[in-house]
């Protein structure tokens, strides 16, 4: 059944540094429902005279973990709300949200697979509450990550990817990175390209489930690439995240 | 695959699932995901896959194919207005009571 | 008012500038930066095709292509700039050409009384005529020193600073006289056909 979205009064359980740009609030929600991976929630912040500031952030954590979500916001230099988030709020505020919201770019386990997982930078939220939810709830689908960061520095949740690059439930991860690498990196260290797609789906061919997100120069290159690779448009979902680092 | 580069106003450009929460607060149902009609070239494809101008005095929503103008939304304070005559139809899926 | 819900310790990253207050129009607020707004996508119209035309009431024409439009005796303009979404920003420079430059070049036909600006990639704002007459408007080309960027409506728009901004069409290509108002493409949807920000005509019935 589905309810409609109104706004709800959260509270800021935990906060936890991701990178030095990006942080996760843990907020406890008295009107939590569970979301379907990939869904985001509206965020709203209200000034004393009434000036107010609206932004979509996707959840990172999976519908399985009762009353509460993540929400990674990557901190922006002249961003309104991301400095509010990172510079200002504690542990104990309080933050207006509404959601879950979306329909499109979602993931359940029971689709299937194979799952293919394209993120640019802050994109890899959305997708991480997809692998999250496919962790716990035993999925064993095969699927790969394809990871665009800047810097090593820049990858959100390394520690998490890390641990499940170890496991053997059919998850494999890959990483680029467009400006600078670990140390002794053997592995991509360029823009996503065709080549590079071609090489990381090509398991999972002809037609995974393919989901893209980030910035939008991203998204369309990807996407394009994806076509040139063969696989199918309809196969292929994509989310673009502006300059914000939301989905508007 | 390298265009030219995009300016600002280009990066700026979004895609439907920006609308998501507009559009269900106006609807009072997802409509991301709801297929939808180019009235202008008959592309068919889902709301989300619009191509969405949110950095704009309304929210517009066009064709990715032909570009034209599909859905138009202006809020003020008193009203919502909405132009939809560029989509052949909108569906709203029933709720489950 | 209400009881409604405020952030702790958020103010947003309006400016106050006590000095200038005089020079804030109602309901809005300062801004150092330049926001990019726009209906459309970046249209990419190849200055040697790029033409400006004045289309007049009575069906006279004229049109300049971009090298002509350049040739026109231009002027240096600062001004405040107002957007509806409630955005000043002051002392904007630019350079370009009066449109009263523009319209002495043709014989109007006098049942001219509204104009609309048109723009590549279907852009429409009407107003009065006497609205861009009097040095009130101008089709600017450069901004802050600089060719005026793509995503600020370059290579040229129409700047009417005494109006919201809206009016002041990205990616112009002309404009038409006409004899009867017709309301453009934010004026048609809820947004008010005159759009004074002094009097805070932000929306149809304002």
């Amino acid at each position: 059944m589905k309810q409609p979205i109104t706004w709800q009064i959260a509270a800021v359980k935990t906060i936890q540094q991701e990178t030095p740009k990006v942080k996760t609030l843990t907020l406890r929600l008295p009107d939590w429902i569970p979301h379907r991976p990939g869904q985001h929630y509206d965020l709203r912040l209200t000034a004393p005279d009434g000036y107010q500031a609206q932004r979509s952030y996707s959840i990172a954590s999976e519908p399985e973990r009762r009353g509460e979500i993540d929400l990674t916001i990557e901190r922006l230099e002249d961003g309104e709300v991301s400095t509010y988030l990172h510079d200002v709020i504690q542990v104990g505020d309080q933050i207006e949200v509404r959601g879950p919201i979306g329909g499109y770019f979602v993931w359940e386990a029971k689709l299937g697979g194979p799952l293919l997982l394209i993120a640019g930078g802050s994109g890899v939220v959305p997708l991480m509450a997809m692998l999250r939810h496919r962790a716990t709830s035993g999925s064993q689908v095969p699927t790969r990550l394809l990871y665009s960061s800047r810097t090593p520095e820049d990858v959100i949740y390394a520690g998490q990817l890390a641990r499940w690059q170890a496991l053997t439930d059919g998850l494999k991860i890959f990483h680029t990175f467009t400006r600078t690498q670990p140390a002794n990196w053997a592995g991509y260290a360029r823009r996503i390209d065709s080549e590079m797609l071609r090489e990381v789906a090509h398991p999972l061919l002809p037609a995974p489930f393919t989901f893209v997100c980030g910035p939008t120069p991203l998204v369309e290159a990807v996407a394009n690439g994806l076509v040139q690779i063969g696989v199918p448009p309809e196969r292929i979902r994509t989310e673009r995240f502006g300059p914000t680092g939301g989905s508007g | 695959m390298d265009k030219e580069p995009m300016d600002l106003n280009q990066m700026l450009i979004l895609d439907g699932n920006a609308a998501a929460g507009l559009l269900e607060e106006i609807f009072a149902a997802e409509m991301t995901a709801s297929p939808t009609e180019c009235a202008h070239c008959g592309r068919q494809g889902e709301v989300a896959t619009l191509v969405a101008f949110t950095y704009s005095p309304g929210l517009v929503l066009r064709c990715p194919a032909c570009e034209n103008v599909m859905i138009r939304i202006v809020e003020t304070p008193e009203a919502v207005y909405i132009d939809a005559r560029g989509a052949a139809y909108l569906r709203l899926e029933r709720r489950a009571s | 008012m209400s009881d409604r819900f405020v952030s702790r310790g958020f103010t947003g990253k309006r400016r106050q500038k006590p000095e200038a207050v005089e020079r804030v129009p109602p309901g809005q607020y300062l801004t150092d930066d330049f926001p990019v707004l726009s209906a459309g996508p970046t249209p990419r119209t190849a200055l040697y095709q790029w033409t400006f035309t004045i289309e007049g009431a009575g069906g006279e024409s004229i049109h300049w292509s971009w090298q002509e439009f350049l040739q026109l005796p231009a002027q240096s303009y600062l001004v405040d700039i107002h957007c509806v979404t409630k955005w000043t920003k002051l002392d904007t420079r630019w350079e370009g050409v009066s449109i009263d430059t523009l319209l002495e070049q043709i014989d109007l036909d006098p049942r001219a009384v509204y104009v609309t600006a048109f723009c590549d990639g279907g852009y429409t704002t009407n107003m009065p005529l006497p609205d861009v007459l009097n040095g009130r408007a101008f089709v600017a080309y450069r901004y802050a020193g600089q060719p005026l960027a793509p995503e600020h409506g370059g290579p040229a728009r129409l700047v009417v600073p005494h109006l919201y901004f809206w009016k002041s069409a990205k990616w112009v290509r002309g404009l038409r006289l006409m004899e009867k108002d017709k309301p453009g493409f934010w004026e048609s949807l809820g947004y008010n056909n005159r759009g004074d920000p002094w009097k805070e005509q932000r929306y149809w019935g304002d």
